[in-house]
């Protein structure tokens, strides 16, 4: 018996001790963002804002694979374990529930808190509605209808139309606590100084624009996420300079978008450069209004063949995949196209002049870019490099430059609007995770701006019965073979200039540990550690 | 005395109400939207519309005029569209931030300046008063974001003697006149005093060299006073307009420091506002510029009030 005892307390020191060794520093983050993203649930400031206080303090029914760097990532479970449509009716959709999780206040995770935060987005007269998370996450779920909660761990979503690309929606909600939101007084914006939710790391300090600070969140019902940090520090860096020296003097041990000519320097003091292809695009939209030159699909691959991208790459630090397409090669989308996107200018001058250009008839078009801006990388150099090019094959670019507030703004408004002033192109960057942002939003017929991102005004019976065979496919295999399809045409109708992606580079003092870039704009911080 | 003090405060009402009038129009000539700052991409024109009519924002320019003047004099100066948080709250603290930072330059700047401008007026066309003058020069001519970057690449980067941004641990919130938090406001409060030196040095210089050669300073010499004595008048007769020149300075120095805030990342009015300026944050921005732009009215007051005080000339007219 006394031998029993000793056991039982020497695996008990011996437990103490691996928990211990478990929570190894603090990690301080400069972040792009000017300031915390928004705390209560849904939040702002983009990429960034999911990837640091979404994912973090937050789950979804659904999420994104983030363990691997080698491979693009995929839908796993989350707080739902499975999914399926009623084969029967294509609009409903079944979710079993995770049992057991719980939220950070302690309370239990059921289907009718996910009821409570659908409502919190989509039910303007619900008490909980909150215009701010609502503004972050409507437009994220377009395809739901309604929801009920048929048992504590079973909730049904009716879409409007048949939509198999539900699942990638359900990414973007994340369940913020019922009953943490009561202890609030009902008043989101005291949740926001202490928030609840069931990730795996918890709010502990929360100073607008300066810092966050977050903690390991012991409970948390996937044990290999589990954070295995004290400590981590979010403060808003938003200057590269500011950033990049912040790193440099130590004060922090991590930046975001570290500025590509610091990065040499970063390098010979022993900082380490982290990158990996995920899914976003550096592309130029193309006007398709009646009248526009790109409606020629020669002078559309003309121009995608007179840019020599890996002569591009120096200016970047070599921070940047070659466009092979639209999406990134590495995506599971990409297929097999037969428009070899690369540089030949001799290719490029023939289908110029098979079009009708030449030295003594060049084509004049106006471009609209921003000189800064979220995900635009370096956006002046690399469209004066673009420009440069097309001048090559007679392609005279005038640049029409706004500010990048004004620039989404141009973005929503489409190539028809006045605004515009007669741009024939927009240089824009963005997300291209899921069926809906990497491919359907850009040329659906009925997303045509202003009614969405459709800027071109493009619209095509072909692409239209791609999009909807996208949506029709409830089989995750053969709805990525759609995918690939249809970028298969994306690629060979040149429909954009394809130009580059972001290999989002971030950089870190070598005592980080651990870390593994998944092909995805969200990351994992469970697996950190810092070793001093 | 206390009816000048009344009259110069009468005239600050016409004064604030142009720049409530100016603040608000201004920030709506700017294109932008402030609803970009909130709502995704994808957000559709209907979303969008919802979102618009939800802060008011689709009234007439004169109906939100109003509103806006109408919350304020009751003390509401709204929320802040990006963050949702109190308008009076952000720029409170952010004002207050910044007063620590300009507050820090001038105790740097304003004796360093009176000094060396003293210097130069009393030996003028010496190499010591082109010594002060080309450095005085050279303090106004150097951009301060320049300046800032490389202090910091030297006392940051190179010597890790000194931080390079923010106010301290745990933030400005837990501010606290310790080494701690010291050293994260010398290197933006130098960087900052640069400017004020070269001018206030300058003026000094000026104002010194005149008076000195003005009559009543031979005719104070030939009463037989003693040099400190002659240089202690002479600073009287120059204080009134050199403070004139330093309360101005302190106002710029509150409210122009957005490029080194911006540097240092200090969370203060300047950092604020050119946050609210590429967020097109409307209410954001209208507070931030209104309450800095009363500062300013505020310093002058203050400085008319006190120059009257020391100079009883000005009184009279």
């Amino acid at each position: 018996m006394l031998r029993l005892k000793a056991g039982i307390a020497a695996l008990a020191v011996a437990a103490t001790m691996a928990s211990a060794a478990m929570a190894q520093g603090t990690l301080r983050i400069g972040m792009t963002a000017a300031d915390i993203p928004l705390t209560t649930g849904q939040t702002d400031q983009g990429g960034e804002g999911m990837r640091f206080m979404g994912y973090t303090v937050y789950d979804s029914l659904i999420e994104w694979d983030l363990t691997s760097a080698d491979k693009p990532s995929v839908l796993i479970p989350g707080l739902a374990t499975e999914w399926s449509v009623d084969p029967e009716d294509n609009t409903k959709w079944t979710f079993k529930l995770r049992e057991g999780v719980t939220f950070h206040d302690g309370a239990p995770f059921t289907a009718e808190d996910v009821v409570w935060n659908l409502d919190k987005i989509l039910d303007e007269s619900a008490e909980q509605y909150d215009p701010r998370q609502s503004a972050q996450g409507k437009s994220r779920i377009p395809a739901v209808a309604s929801y009920t909660a048929v048992d504590d761990y079973t909730l049904e979503i009716v879409t409007k139309e048949p939509d198999a690309t539900l699942p990638y929606q359900m990414t973007w909600i994340l369940m913020s606590s019922k009953a943490n939101w009561e202890a609030m007084d009902k008043d989101w914006e005291k949740v926001a100084g202490s928030p609840s939710g069931t990730g795996p790391w918890k709010l502990e300090t929360f100073v607008p624009r300066e810092r966050a600070e977050l903690v390991p969140f012991d409970a948390y019902w996937d044990e290999t996420r589990v954070p295995q940090l004290d400590k981590m520090v979010l403060i808003p860096l938003p200057e590269p300079n500011a950033r990049s020296a912040a790193l440099l003097s130590g004060q922090v041990d991590w930046i975001e978008a570290p500025a590509p000519d610091t990065i040499p320097a970063m390098e010979g003091n022993g900082f380490v450069i982290s990158s990996n292809a995920y899914p976003h695009n550096w592309t130029w939209h193309l006007s398709r209004l009646e009248g526009s030159p790109w409606n020629d699909i020669r002078v559309r691959k003309a121009a995608n063949l007179a840019i020599d991208r890996e002569g591009m790459a120096p200016l970047l630090g070599g921070l940047m995949v070659p466009a092979k397409g639209f999406l990134p090669p590495s995506s599971q989308w990409f297929g097999e196209p037969s428009f070899d996107i690369s540089y030949d200018l001799d290719a490029a001058k023939a289908l110029m002049e098979e079009a009708g250009y030449g030295p003594d008839n060049h084509l004049a078009v106006k471009a609209l870019i921003s000189p800064s801006g979220s995900g635009q990388m370096l956006p002046l150099p690399m469209n004066e490099y673009v420009q440069q090019s097309l001048a090559e094959i007679w392609i005279d670019v005038e640049f029409s430059v706004v500010e990048w507030n004004q620039m989404i703004n141009l973005w929503r408004a489409g190539a028809a609007d006045p605004s515009v002033d007669g741009a024939m192109s927009v240089n824009f960057t963005y997300f291209l995770q899921d069926p809906f942002t990497g491919l359907i939003r850009h040329l659906d017929c009925n997303l045509i701006a202003p009614n969405g991102t459709n800027w071109g005004h493009y619209c095509d019976d072909e692409m239209q019965a791609l999009f909807s065979e996208i949506k029709n496919t409830f089989d995750p295999e053969a709805q990525d073979a759609v995918m690939r399809k249809t970028h298969e045409k994306y690629v060979d109708d040149a429909l954009f200039l394809m130009v580059t992606h972001d290999v989002a580079p971030r950089a870190m003092a070598p005592k980080v540990k651990g870390f593994v870039q998944a092909q995805n704009w969200y990351q994992n911080f469970s697996s950190i550690t810092i070793e001093e | 005395m206390l009816s000048y003090f009344f009259r110069r405060l009468i005239l600050v009402l016409p004064v604030a109400f142009g720049v409530s009038v100016i603040c608000f129009m201004l920030v709506q000539i700017a294109p932008g939207d402030p609803l970009t700052a909130i709502m995704p991409i994808d957000a559709t024109a209907e979303e969008q519309a919802a979102m618009r009519a939800a802060y008011g924002l689709d009234k007439p320019l004169p109906v939100q005029y109003a509103i806006w003047v109408g919350n304020l004099v009751q003390g509401d100066m709204g929320k802040s569209i990006a963050t949702g948080r109190p308008v009076a709250q952000e720029v409170f603290g952010a004002v207050q931030n910044s007063l620590l930072l300009a507050a820090s330059a001038a105790v740097i700047a304003f004796p360093i300046g009176i000094f060396l401008g003293f210097l130069a007026g009393y030996f003028r066309d010496t190499l010591l008063d082109r010594a002060v003058t080309a450095l005085s020069i050279t303090g106004v001519s150097v951009p301060n974001y320049w300046l800032g970057i490389v202090l910091v690449i030297i006392f940051s980067v190179n010597l890790g003697w000194l931080p390079s941004m923010g106010a301290g641990p745990g933030g400005s919130q837990s501010w606290a006149w310790d080494w701690l938090h010291i050293r994260h406001l010398i290197l933006p409060a130098v960087t900052l005093a640069v400017v004020p030196i070269g001018i206030v040095a300058r003026t000094v210089r000026a104002l010194a060299g005149d008076i000195l050669t003005q009559d009543f300073v031979q005719a104070l010499y030939a009463k037989g006073m003693s040099r400190g004595d002659v240089l202690r008048h002479v600073a009287r007769n120059a204080a009134a307009t050199a403070l004139s020149v330093m309360g101005l300075q302190l106002g710029y120095l509150l409210g122009g420091s957005i490029l080194i805030e911006t540097v240092f990342n200090w969370p203060g009015s300047g950092f604020l506002l050119s946050n609210a300026i590429f967020q097109r944050d409307l209410p954001l921005l209208q507070g931030t510029i209104l309450i800095l732009a009363l500062f300013f009215v505020a310093m002058n007051l203050i400085v008319d009030v006190a120059q009257a005080a020391i100079d009883p000339r000005i009184k009279r007219t």
